[in-house]
């Protein structure tokens, strides 16, 4: 078993190791350990991680890059140390990522030659790779990705060209101003067209960086034909460098990734379920024909999460998932949370950003649990069968 | 009665005291933060207690309406449904419904009011109020007053004494759990020594647990303020707690403590949170103010607070406009200011040390020695030398 250590802060062996891959049970799938990222801007992960009275099990944070520096220049950042300091999480790995689906948006359209184009709180920016490599110095991040132009799925094929060759472009620009030899994810792009991914990935492959980000997914293409295009990517990447892509949250857009062999994860799935309402339910353990209460028409939800705000809870002195360990579940009920949200206090969303959190970071856990034990195909089988049976039964009970 | 209060120390007219209640055994002089519809806004339980809060005062009106006291009552009362270990304090309702509804009336039976819900009438009488009280299980409850604005004037303030007393009777006889829950009467009467004093000796012959003085803290000047205050401790027994209720500001309970007051609850340090401004020694941080944004120094250098701890103003200020959590740290280290200057009255008077106290405490917020007269006047009356803070006294 092979063991790469990146060099990372304060990590203690193995916080990014990566095991080789296991029998390749099928073309294009090495198994590989999917360690975890959590989402979204650091209002989000600041708002439960800072504060968070039973800390998560220390994981990656992706700031969104742009919000956090509203209100605060990076001079300041600088003075104050840099991220880990001014969050004052220092057991945690910090990511810069320019793609924040909630508050930095790409916006495609103002990209042009000179910088990428966000849609931020406020207003729309341009950054140019000197700029963002400025930014990034005074964050002081664990390591970060090369500015890069993401482009939906639906462009033109022109433009998704030059969305690669910008993207390159910035990619050296950004590895010859990096003075300080700090840990860069080289970026890959190339939106829905096979080619370009292949072209993008092979370029990228050809540079020296740490490890890749693989962009412009959870941008409207279909699940469908994105293993085809992650599978493209991969297959041009060294096997022993790891792979980080934005955007895949759904749990089964996690085991898609995975299997084409992705390792590291960031979205706003937790953060949107959050806001919603929506608890995280699903047995972290999944077997094959294990037939769990399902409580569908009523909850409005499903067997892998409920809503919180729906009135069958007014009542209901359990916590969200028995067995769970989180904060919120070993002190608090489905009762009190349901109270909470009806009342718009903003103790509900932090009570269960925790739970949320806790459950989806134990599926990573059992994603990678699966995959030493070599069943990952058989995990990842069960999981979207017990799925497609649970809905299946729903629409058939009406 | 269900409750003991024992005095461990003194200073003149303030006392330092043990008041055990069914949840919990607190130290006087103690602040309570308001909760008002089961939470303090956005601090989860652990945080309050690491925090060191005591009591928590929850709003009956609110609750009332969500989820319904029935529900609170159903699944065990409130201190289960939101798993506070603590002691809970529950107000009577009759403030919030007269500060926060049109058309709010009050009579002989009651609060006549409209449901915020559906537009229906409706009516909050002594008996109801205790009986949502009950429900909700706190562990001090209040009385329904007649309460009346200070700065009104006129035969209005004497019916309004009147009636509380008249009040009183029908919530005792309402109570229907006197052995896990206490009443505490609350003194009215206006700006007006004499009817002030008709109300402390109608409730004090109640024998009630503890006592509170109300109709305070709503915009009457400050050295009318001090004088009821003074009043009310000098004619309340000495071997029961008293509640100034509404106060606040941490320089009013500071005053207060000195005549003899025990307990106080405001909405102010989690408000200026939310506003984004902290509470410091020298007296308030606004961390919205543009110089916060470069300063990497903690709120306070000298508090011990998670907040101060780990965070800076800039990070403070970028969030604070923006972001929950600003406003969860500046209430964090808010309550926390208040948490400890209970703490410090308390161990102040308990170790012989309370006039250095209230020195430090007055030439910290006023370097300058500019101390406001009303508090000069009111540390005479309380017995307290504070000459060495006071420019004036100086000379």
């Amino acid at each position: 078993m092979e063991q790469r250590k990146s060099p990372v802060r304060g990590s203690a062996a193995g916080q990014l190791s990566f095991p080789n891959s296991d029998s390749r049970s099928a073309p294009h799938n090495p198994q590989r350990p999917a360690r975890f990222h959590l989402s979204g801007p650091p209002y989000l992960l600041s708002s439960f991680s800072g504060f968070s009275p039973a800390p998560v099990q220390p994981a990656s944070l992706l700031p969104c890059f742009f919000s956090s520096l509203e209100g605060i220049s990076p001079k300041t950042i600088s003075n104050i140390g840099g991220l880990h300091q001014m969050l004052s999480l220092h057991q945690h790995i910090f990511a810069a990522v320019p793609r924040d689906s909630i508050i930095a948006l790409p916006e495609h359209d103002s990209t042009n030659k000179y910088g990428a184009s966000f849609q931020t709180p406020g207003g729309r920016l341009l950054i140019k790779p000197a700029e963002y490599v400025e930014l990034v110095s005074s964050m002081k991040p664990d390591f970060w990705v090369t500015l890069a132009d993401e482009v939906p799925a639906w462009v033109s094929d022109k433009r998704n060209r030059t969305s690669v060759d910008r993207t390159l472009r910035w990619l050296d620009d950004c590895l010859s101003l990096n003075k300080t030899g700090t840990t860069i994810f080289g970026s890959i792009v190339g939106g829905s067209s096979i080619e370009e991914r292949h072209r993008c990935a092979q370029e990228v492959a050809q540079r020296n960086v740490s490890g890749y980000w693989i962009g412009g997914f959870g941008l409207g293409e279909s699940m469908d034909e994105r293993a085809a295009l992650l599978t493209a990517v991969t297959d041009n990447l060294p096997e022993d460098m790891p792979r980080h892509v934005s955007g895949l949250g759904l749990p089964e857009e996690v085991l898609q990734g995975v299997a084409a062999g992705i390792d590291l994860f960031d979205s706003t799935y937790v953060y949107h379920l959050t806001l919603g309402g929506f608890a995280l339910t699903f047995p972290l353990e999944r077997n094959k024909g294990d037939n769990a209460d399902y409580q569908l028409s009523d909850s409005g939800g499903d067997d892998m999460k409920i809503n919180l705000k729906a009135t069958i809870y007014r009542k209901d002195t359990s916590p969200i998932v028995e067995s769970c360990n989180c904060f919120t579940c070993q002190n608090h009920t489905k009762a009190y949370l349901n109270h909470l949200f009806n009342v718009h206090e903003m103790l509900a969303q932090t009570l269960l950003e925790i739970h949320n959190t806790h459950q989806y970071l134990g599926f990573f856990c059992s994603i990678r649990k699966a995959i030493e034990e070599g069943k990952f195909e058989q995990f990842r089988r069960n999981f979207v069968e017990s799925r497609r049976e649970c809905l299946f039964a729903a629409a058939s009970s009406d | 009665m269900a409750l003991k209060f024992e005095v461990l120390g003194r200073f003149n007219r303030a006392r330092a005291a043990q008041l055990t209640l069914p949840h919990y055994l607190c130290q006087t002089p103690l602040f309570m933060p308001v909760g008002t519809q089961g939470t303090i806004k956005g601090l989860t339980k652990n945080q309050l207690e690491e925090i060191g809060c005591q009591i928590i005062l929850g709003n009956t009106y609110h609750l009332a309406l969500r989820p319904t006291s029935e529900l609170i009552d159903e699944l065990g009362g409130l201190h289960k449904f939101m798993n506070w270990p603590r002691a809970l304090l529950t107000d009577s309702g009759g403030f919030q419904m007269v500060s926060l509804l049109h058309l709010a009336d009050i009579t002989e039976k009651g609060v006549t009011f409209q449901s915020p819900v559906d537009g229906k009438p409706m009516l909050l009488t002594p008996e109801e109020s205790i009986q949502i009280q009950n429900r909700i299980g706190a562990d001090i409850i209040m009385a329904l007053d007649d309460v009346v604005r200070t700065t009104i004037t006129g035969p209005r303030i004497e019916e309004a004494m009147y009636r509380t007393l008249r009040w009183i009777d029908r919530c005792i006889a309402a109570h229907k759990r006197p052995n896990e829950q206490n009443l505490f009467g609350i003194v009215q009467g206006g700006l007006d020594p004499v009817l002030r004093d008709i109300c402390v000796r109608g409730l004090v012959e109640r024998n009630l647990p503890g006592y509170a003085i109300g109709g305070l803290a709503g915009g009457e000047d400050k050295d009318s303020f001090w004088r009821v205050v003074a009043q009310c401790t000098a004619a309340l027994p000495e071997d029961k707690p008293r509640y100034v209720m509404g106060v606040g500001y941490p320089l009013d309970i500071v005053v207060c403590s000195a005549l003899g007051a025990d307990m106080y609850d405001c909405v102010y340090p989690t408000r200026t949170a939310r506003f984004g401004t902290a509470l410091v020694p020298e007296g308030v941080l606004k961390l919205k103010h543009q110089a916060m944004a470069n300063d990497i120094r903690p709120i306070d250098p000298m508090c011990e607070c998670m907040v101060c701890k780990n965070y800076t103003r800039a990070y403070i200020h970028c969030l604070v406009t923006k972001d929950a959590m600003g406003s969860q740290l500046l209430s964090y280290h808010n309550l926390y200011y208040m948490m400890k200057l209970s703490r410090d009255l308390h161990s102040s008077i308990v170790e012989g040390r309370f006039p250095e106290f209230v020195c430090k405490f007055l030439q910290t917020m006023f370097p300058k020695g500019d101390v406001p007269e009303w508090v000069c006047n009111a540390m005479e009356v309380a017995g307290i030398d504070i000459s060495s803070c006071c420019h004036e006294m100086k000379v």
